[in-house]
């Protein structure tokens, strides 16, 4: 087992018990929660009669099923309306507090959770979403928990858990021109593959990520969970506390002093023992493509599809599925892909450094949205919304022929009226490929970073945006 | 703690449903578009709904629509990968499922099943691939994961099967719904929190 890295220290300081089943009973600093996965939890809560312990420490947001383009009440959809309606009764029952739709603050929970300041070093981090990973950015441990898990910590604050190994990921060198974050995390999940952390908790660390932004950070934590970890987290340095001074949850005055010094205790130690080690060469990282149903059936723009049979035999029955269902040859790149819908947004990349990243290589291309392309911006949070609309960004989005819309989930998951039809192909910033995942069953997602989403809506094909820089 | 309780669950039985294939997700088992209820209730309806159906509609012929009696279903490698969605496991048990056995489970979607009672049992490939193809030549032949035992049986043969330790504490000691069991340490949880610096002002860490 892993000794002195940041895990340890955080599973320690939260561990309330040993149960006798060999879990360990763990304390959950925050708790956020959604409309879709609490209602049931909440029900659970009435069955038995119990109530809230700790309401103080549950947050919640909307944003899986909430509409982007008309908030007017009631929603045009029914269920949508209704799934809303229980989540203001069931916050208003349990005094928990709520970003609805009217705060200006509500937004995709990982987005909100750290804009507010909720998000903090060495917490204990769990909500209804795989996800939650994304709150690893910061040096906390970001849970995704089922529902039944929801009803255990609105009822006792604590989980159930088993203590996993933990995998030290180490990024050497420096990112290129044009490749980011999304690129290193499709990366790792394609050299790893989707099951390879299964059992394990990944720490990130090294020169290429040290040197990535907080977004940036986020962006490879959420998608940990894609790799098969049940957690990723990152070392918190200067540029997370920095990040979160002056939010409107972040510890203040001589708090805020202390607060840093406990920030720094948590960091893995210098001699800190891992369970397994991996590296990788920034240096060498192209932006990145997925071509099949899996995130781990990713490539470099310049790589060549795999061919079935050339893969190990627990691959090739997933690849002649992939190929099958997204209309693709092996031996072939995935330049040149034609592209129906550009979506950029989900809790994988729709801040405030991703929507100035695509806006700035917008302005630079100077050409609008291809024609037979459909394109929207959703941003993570009405925060971010607002934000990038004074920076101008929205302005600029709009000129080029995309659809600016509201906070949300939108077509990461096409739970809203955000979705792809038929066989549609969608140049994507989100998370997932998976077939029917962006709302069509015939659907096709091919995932890539907000500024190769650009090069694809503008282009009309999937494109490498170093091309156009 | 070692008494047991009425939800105690030592084994599971019945007919199998092979659902062949690796890195099988939550929005193959449930698609998102069925998530907008309140409760679980009508999940079981929704169980693979676009994989087991045609572009018309119709059944096609998809492992649970071969094998509508089955009861345990056994999977390939990753099976429940993606989404925390408790959805997912609520549509396989309301559908009808009691146990699963396959190479390898996404963690999140074994805990989810963990909590609902039902075990999710590996073994090895070769295994798995055996235990397939029983149930395709005789999908009347009984499966039976026994959880205390770490076996699978299928008809007269007896197979190694793998439980991890606190899963098979959990369904044996019938402690699998956490709920009341953690309950019972809130002064404990009390406790913890007065510790953690960001509840106590960051007094000390």
């Amino acid at each position: 087992m892993s000794t002195g890295t940041l895990y340890d220290k955080v599973w320690d300081q939260h561990t309330v018990r040993e149960l006798p089943t060999g879990e360990t009973q763990l304390f959950v600093g925050l708790h956020l929660i959604h409309e879709v996965t609490s209602p049931q939890a909440f029900g659970m809560l009435e069955e038995r009669d119990l109530s809230v312990a700790f309401p103080e420490r549950t947050y919640a947001t909307t944003d899986h099923i909430i509409p982007t383009a008309d908030l007017a009440r009631p929603f045009e959809d029914d269920e949508a309306e209704t799934m809303l309606q229980v989540l203001e009764q069931n916050t208003a029952d349990y005094d928990i507090t709520f970003f609805d739709p009217d705060s200006g603050a509500q937004g995709i929970v990982h987005v909100v959770g750290p804009e507010q300041g909720l998000t903090q070093p060495g917490m204990t981090i769990v909500c209804g979403d795989s996800h939650t990973s994304t709150h690893g950015a910061f040096g906390s441990l970001g849970f995704g928990i089922g529902t039944s898990q929801i009803r255990d910590v609105l009822a006792t604050q604590c989980v159930a858990m088993e203590k996993q190994d933990v995998r030290r990921i180490q990024v050497n060198g420096s990112l290129g021109t044009g490749v980011y974050a999304k690129d290193i995390i499709l990366k790792i999940i394609g050299e790893l593959g989707v099951e390879g952390g299964i059992g394990y908790v990944y720490e990130y660390g090294g020169p290429a990520i040290e040197a990535l932004d907080m977004e940036g950070r986020m962006s490879i934590c959420n998608m940990s969970i894609e790799g098969g970890a049940r957690a990723g987290y990152i070392n918190p340095d200067y540029k997370a506390f920095e990040w979160l001074k002056d939010r409107p949850h972040a510890p203040t005055g001589d708090a805020w002093d202390r607060a840093v010094d406990c920030w720094e205790a948590i960091r893995t130690d210098d001699n800190a023992t891992y369970d397994d080690e991996v590296t990788f060469d920034g240096d060498a990282i192209e932006p990145m493509v997925t071509w099949g149903i899996t995130p781990g059936q990713a490539l470099g723009i310049s790589e060549r599809i795999p061919d079935p049979e050339s893969l190990p035999s627990g691959q090739k029955e997933t690849a002649k599925k992939a190929l099958s269902h997204m209309d693709l040859e092996p031996g072939r790149t995935m330049q040149g892909v034609n592209v129906d819908v550009a979506f950029l947004g989900s809790c994988t990349n729709a801040r405030m450094s991703d929507l100035r990243e695509a806006a700035s290589l917008l302005e630079n291309i100077g050409r609008p949205v291809a024609d037979d392309v459909r394109a929207m911006v959703v941003p993570g949070s009405q925060g971010v919304k607002k934000q990038a609309e004074e920076e101008g960004l929205a302005d600029i989005f709009r000129s080029a022929g995309f659809d600016w819309r509201g906070a949300g989930c939108s077509m990461c998951l096409g739970m809203n009226e955000d979705q792809l039809q038929g066989r549609e192909l969608c140049a994507s910033s989100s998370n997932r490929n998976f077939i029917g995942r962006q709302g069509s069953k015939d659907g096709r997602t091919v995932l890539m970073s907000p500024a190769m989403v650009v090069a694809a809506a503008v282009e009309g094909e999937v494109t490498d945006v170093r091309t156009l820089m | 703690m070692s008494t047991t309780t009425d939800k105690t669950v030592t084994s599971v039985r019945g007919p199998g449903v092979p659902v062949r294939g690796n890195d099988i997700d939550t929005d193959q088992i449930i698609p998102a578009r069925f998530m907008k209820e309140v409760t679980f209730d009508n999940m079981g309806d929704y169980a693979f709904y676009d994989a087991r159906r045609n572009d018309d509609g119709e059944w096609n012929d998809h492992a649970i629509n071969r094998h509508p009696n089955g009861e345990i279903m056994v999977v390939n490698q990753n099976f429940g990968c993606g989404s925390s969605r408790e959805h997912a496991p609520q549509a396989l048990m309301r559908w009808g499922i009691k146990g699963l056995v396959g190479e390898s489970f996404a963690e999140i979607f074994a805990g989810n099943c963990q909590a609902l009672g039902l075990p999710t049992a590996t073994a090895n490939a070769d295994t798995v691939q055996w235990i397939m193809d029983q149930v395709e030549a005789d999908p009347t032949v009984e499966l039976t994961i026994d959880v205390d035992e770490e076996t699978v049986t299928v008809g007269d043969e007896t197979v190694e099967a793998n439980v991890s330790d606190a899963q098979r504490e959990a369904l044996l000691q019938g402690v699998w719904d956490t709920t009341a069991l953690m309950k019972s340490f809130m002064d404990e949880v009390r406790e913890t929190a007065d510790s953690v610096p960001y509840l106590n002002g960051f007094a000390e860490c």
